[in-house]
């Protein structure tokens, strides 16, 4: 039985934070289009971010590997800008979980995009107000249970992530090897002791995420 | 569809649901984009579609008041008036509010008020930005009828001390006579009539019951779908 190592620990806060930061401001710009264009590129585009959700990971993690490979595009093109590597590095799991976890963002942001009153939203035009001066003023905080939703959800999502992290970033201590993947060690080690404080953690992490956001959703709507 | 709005008149479009007055409301506002159109405001061109201009409602410089209101509903009262404004006066506003007897409602959210509370938030909110014309989406639709009775008089008094030239729309004939200067039908998108509201709306009737005159105003009872209606006008009008 090996001591608890905090490393996958740190490195999975670390992913799942820069993920949720990365996906808040893609997410914003692209809800906000899907949530309001009546263009045939907006279905085709909505169609491809909820893609991940019904992916198994690992085809997913496969297309990303050759994707972000050396030889893939964003890979060669990454490796000539930085002169490093994206597959097995903490950046490509951050790119690759960006992609994972889109749904988690995107979804709750389309939907309470779509629940604020299209009325409030002209009348802001009206009196002057520029479209992303809207977005921040009005839309937005209109929409903060879902805001709030995409957050959470990203967040604990990429917590909990494994076959895309696994196909991309291998498993790499400090680098790449995250709690999920800690835990498949371990039991591979017969380590149950080890298998079982990682689980545990991400088990009560998941289970007060999800309360949390339930809990703040209730109080809002009342 | 073609008609000019005179400078601080106070003009409605009365229409039954349907006969598209909403969308010509929302064609002026910059909210729709017709195929074919003209719009001209104070000499500045909002819409022409020959020319391949069209002004966004960003840039119109108009008041909106919708039929729901519209009223921010993260936003207390008095953050909803001055959103609006483009030198924020907290000051001026809240004199505002003292003036319609709510200045105790300043740090109240929409979902507080009553439906007549609402309304006049919205008035001034369309307002204080000083707009170059005021449009107005059947703003007292919602309402009960003595409110509505109430508040008609009210936007019209506010609308003439704020020297504003407005549109209604609106599908209730008493309402057109009570608050505007002028009107006009329309109907599946065409003006069918126009001109004094009192005279359109009751032609062809044994209209005029009794004709009061006193010191600065006329007061004349109209018969109107069976019922009478009272309609105070000033001396000039008739």
């Amino acid at each position: 039985m090996e001591g608890i190592n905090y490393a996958p620990i740190w490195l999975t806060l670390k992913l799942s934070f820069w993920t949720t930061l990365i996906l808040v401001v893609v997410g914003i710009p692209l809800a906000y289009y899907l949530a309001y264009t009546k263009s045939r590129l907006g279905l085709f585009i909505e169609t491809l971010t909820t893609l991940p959700l019904v992916l198994p990971p690992t085809v997913l993690g496969f297309y990303l590997l050759l994707l972000l490979g050396k030889h893939g595009f964003i890979g060669s093109l990454w490796h000539r800008l930085f002169d490093r590597q994206l597959v097995f590095h903490f950046e490509g799991i951050v790119l690759a979980s960006v992609i994972y976890s889109l749904p988690m963002m995107v979804h709750p942001l389309v939907s309470g995009f779509r629940s604020v009153s299209r009325n409030i939203i002209e009348v802001s035009w009206t009196l002057g107000k520029s479209k992303l001066e809207t977005l921040i003023r009005v839309i937005l905080p209109n929409a903060k249970a879902s805001v709030l939703t995409g957050l959470v959800l990203s967040f604990a999502h990429t917590v909990g992530e494994f076959g895309v992290v696994l196909m991309v970033g291998g498993n790499i201590e400090g680098e790449t090897r995250v709690i999920s993947i800690a835990i498949y060690d371990a039991v591979e080690a017969i380590d149950y002791f080890t298998a079982h404080v990682y689980a545990i953690l991400l088990l009560a992490f998941s289970f007060l995420s999800l309360a949390l956001l339930y809990g703040v959703n209730r109080r809002w709507n009342l | 569809m073609d008609f000019d709005v005179g400078e601080e008149e106070f003009l409605v479009i009365l229409g039954n649901s349907g006969s598209g007055k909403t969308t010509l409301l929302r064609c002026i506002a910059g909210l729709e984009s017709p195929e074919e159109g003209y719009i001209e405001v104070g000499g500045e061109v909002w819409l022409d579609t020959k020319r391949g201009i069209n002004l966004p409602p960003q840039k119109r410089g108009i008041g909106f008041v919708f039929q729901d209101y519209a009223l921010f509903p993260n936003m207390t009262v008095l953050e909803n008036i001055l959103y609006g404004m483009k030198k924020r006066d907290r000051v001026y506003v809240i004199e505002l509010l003292k003036r319609f007897g709510m200045e105790a409602l300043w740090d109240k959210k929409p979902d507080k008020l009553s439906g007549g509370q609402k309304q006049r938030v919205a008035l001034l909110r369309a307002l204080v930005s000083n707009p170059k014309l005021l449009l107005l989406d059947e703003p007292l639709s919602a309402l009960d009828p003595d409110l509505r009775l109430n508040l008609q008089k009210e936007l019209k008094d506010f609308q003439k001390r704020a020297c504003i030239t407005a549109i209604m729309v609106s599908h209730d004939r008493e309402e057109a006579i009570r608050t505007g200067d002028r009107v006009v039908i329309i109907q599946n998108g065409k003006i069918v009539e126009g001109g004094k509201p009192y005279k359109v709306l009751t032609s062809g009737q044994p209209l005029l019951i009794e004709k009061r005159k006193d010191k600065d105003r006329i007061l004349i009872i109209l018969k109107l779908d069976g019922g009478f209606l009272e309609v105070e006008l000033p001396k000039e009008e008739l």
